[in-house]
């Protein structure tokens, strides 16, 4: 029976969407990531869980370049998007944003309307031709960030004006208007109460259906409810990487037990 | 030993629990020996003693569920703590059934007691009885100490548990075709073989459940079924 659910797991597998071979970051004197290669999956929910300070957090940035922006970071090794390097020169890293999307922990809204929040990435991608177009895609957007109808009628009201719960999920909206083929959510969830938490743990297991999720948490409950895949992080290491159901009943590493049961590690 | 939580409360829960569950294997052990005894010596105020007893087993199976469900719900434990409370309930309704087993020999000899005894029969059920206590001894050491190792000969032993019950058979078989009015208490003496013989399956049950969760996969089936009654007749006896 075993075997059985596993053939149905294992047959649910997706292209490759993320690759990295042999990825180490360094701050400076401090190595930060050491030799991670990890394969991340398309239409998956991938969780990135580990202490802090573990790197995880540092390796989610390397997949949009966000680490370009820290003029002491440096990126050894390879990271392919549908197998082309992202770090070429060639790439331009705010087109690569485009296409790969990022929520933080707190919310961020612009100090802008609702409307203009999720306009801002259309707009200087030029994804619409007119205004019809680019309502169109506001809509959209808002509608698969599962905050449609509590802002359809205050669509030009402040985006901050909205409670915690209700900003995450306009953020979210913001990040995925641009079409994004990966969204990258840093601790989205931190901080949220748990009925804003349950709607964007929702919100995400729907966007799987489109998109590569990448999530990092420090709830490893949240991790085991909302991925498929789950990476252990400790010290700069990928420690053990594997479907989220064996690693949350039966990690193969003693670090990954010792860190998953809450034991000391 | 794995280290402790951070959180030492949970440690504690984890504890209760599995000092529950060796309290209850302990009275299961006692019945068991009790039981074969009381049946052996035609001793009846042993035999209501077991049959009272059975009470404080069910009572701490359900104190067991009660806990690990408890534990479920505040602590959400993961990986072998989760195997570790996923066992206890299992274990716990293993040894809640030997203990009804024990009760059901109990029962049995106040009605052997009124009858002649019949061969040695009841001298080979208290060494089936013995047998099975000693398995589950081993297999709830084997749980403690978190020996897969001995869990798996505790598996390996049933096999000795199933010939000894194939032999009882044939020899009952043997006495209620001699003689007519052996065939109430041989009917009853193979009631208490059979009720042993479960007992050991559900002490093979315990220690794979051991297995599981050192291991975190159940063992293989790869063991032949020894209980060769199924198939007999009274030819060739």
């Amino acid at each position: 029976m075993n075997d059985m659910r596993l053939l149905q797991r294992t047959q649910g597998m997706n292209d490759i969407k993320i690759q990295a071979n042999g990825v180490d970051v360094f701050y400076a004197d401090n190595h930060a990531i050491k030799d991670v290669s990890v394969e991340i999956e398309d239409k998956t929910v991938t969780a990135f869980i580990g202490p802090s300070g573990c790197g995880k957090s540092t390796f989610l940035r390397c997949l949009n370049r966000m680490n370009d922006t820290i003029d002491i970071c440096k990126v050894t090794g390879d990271i392919l998007l549908d197998g082309e390097d992202i770090y070429d020169p060639k790439v331009d890293p705010v087109q690569l944003r485009a296409k790969v999307g990022m929520v933080f922990q707190k919310p961020n809204p612009f100090p802008k309307s609702i409307y203009d929040n999720v306009a801002y990435g259309p707009r200087i991608h030029g994804l619409a031709k007119n205004k019809a177009e680019l309502d169109e895609i506001i809509e959209k957007s808002l509608r698969r960030g599962a905050i449609w109808d509590e802002v359809k009628d205050r669509l030009k009201q402040p985006g901050t004006g909205l409670s915690g719960g209700q900003q995450q999920r306009l953020c979210i909206a913001r990040a995925i208007a641009t079409e994004p083929e990966v969204l990258l959510m840093d601790e989205p969830c931190s901080a949220l109460d748990p009925i804003a938490t349950a709607q964007v743990e929702e919100l995400i297991d729907e966007l799987k259906q489109n998109y590569s999720v990448v999530i990092v948490t420090h709830s490893m409950q949240q991790a085991a409810r909302v991925s498929q895949k789950t990476a252990f992080f400790h010290l700069g290491s990928l420690v053990e990487y594997g479907e989220t159901g064996k690693i949350f009943t039966n990690p193969e590493d003693s670090r990954t037990e010792s860190y998953i049961t809450g034991r000391i590690g | 030993m794995i280290d402790p939580h951070i959180a030492s409360a949970f440690d504690r829960d984890l504890e209760t629990i599995q000092a529950m569950l060796m309290k209850m294997g302990g009275l299961v052990e006692t019945a068991i020996l009790e039981g074969a005894e009381a049946l052996e010596h035609r001793d009846l105020d042993k035999a209501e003693k077991v049959r009272s007893g059975d009470k404080a087993i069910d009572r701490l199976e359900e104190q067991v569920n009660e806990e690990a469900t408890r534990v479920i719900a505040l602590r959400a434990p993961t990986a072998s703590d989760l195997r570790t409370v996923m066992t206890v309930i299992k274990i716990s309704a293993n040894l809640e059934r030997c203990g009804d087993y024990a009760k059901n020999m109990a029962k049995r000899t106040t009605v052997l007691a009124e009858t002649p005894p019949v061969g040695s029969a009841s001298v080979s059920i208290r060494k089936l009885a013995r047998e099975v206590q000693l398995m589950l001894k081993d297999a709830l050491d084997s749980y403690i100490q978190r020996d897969a190792d001995l869990a798996m000969q505790v598996i390996e032993r049933d096999e000795d548990v199933d010939q000894i019950y194939n032999a009882l058979f044939r020899e009952l078989l043997t006495h209620m075709m001699e003689d007519p009015r052996n065939i109430t208490p041989c009917m009853h003496l193979h009631f208490v073989a059979k009720n042993c013989e479960r007992m050991g399956d559900h002490v093979t049950s315990i220690a794979e459940q051991v297995v599981y969760l050192v291991t975190g996969s159940m063992p293989d089936d790869g063991r032949n079924k020894q209980d060769a009654t199924p198939y007999m007749t009274d030819e060739g006896l």
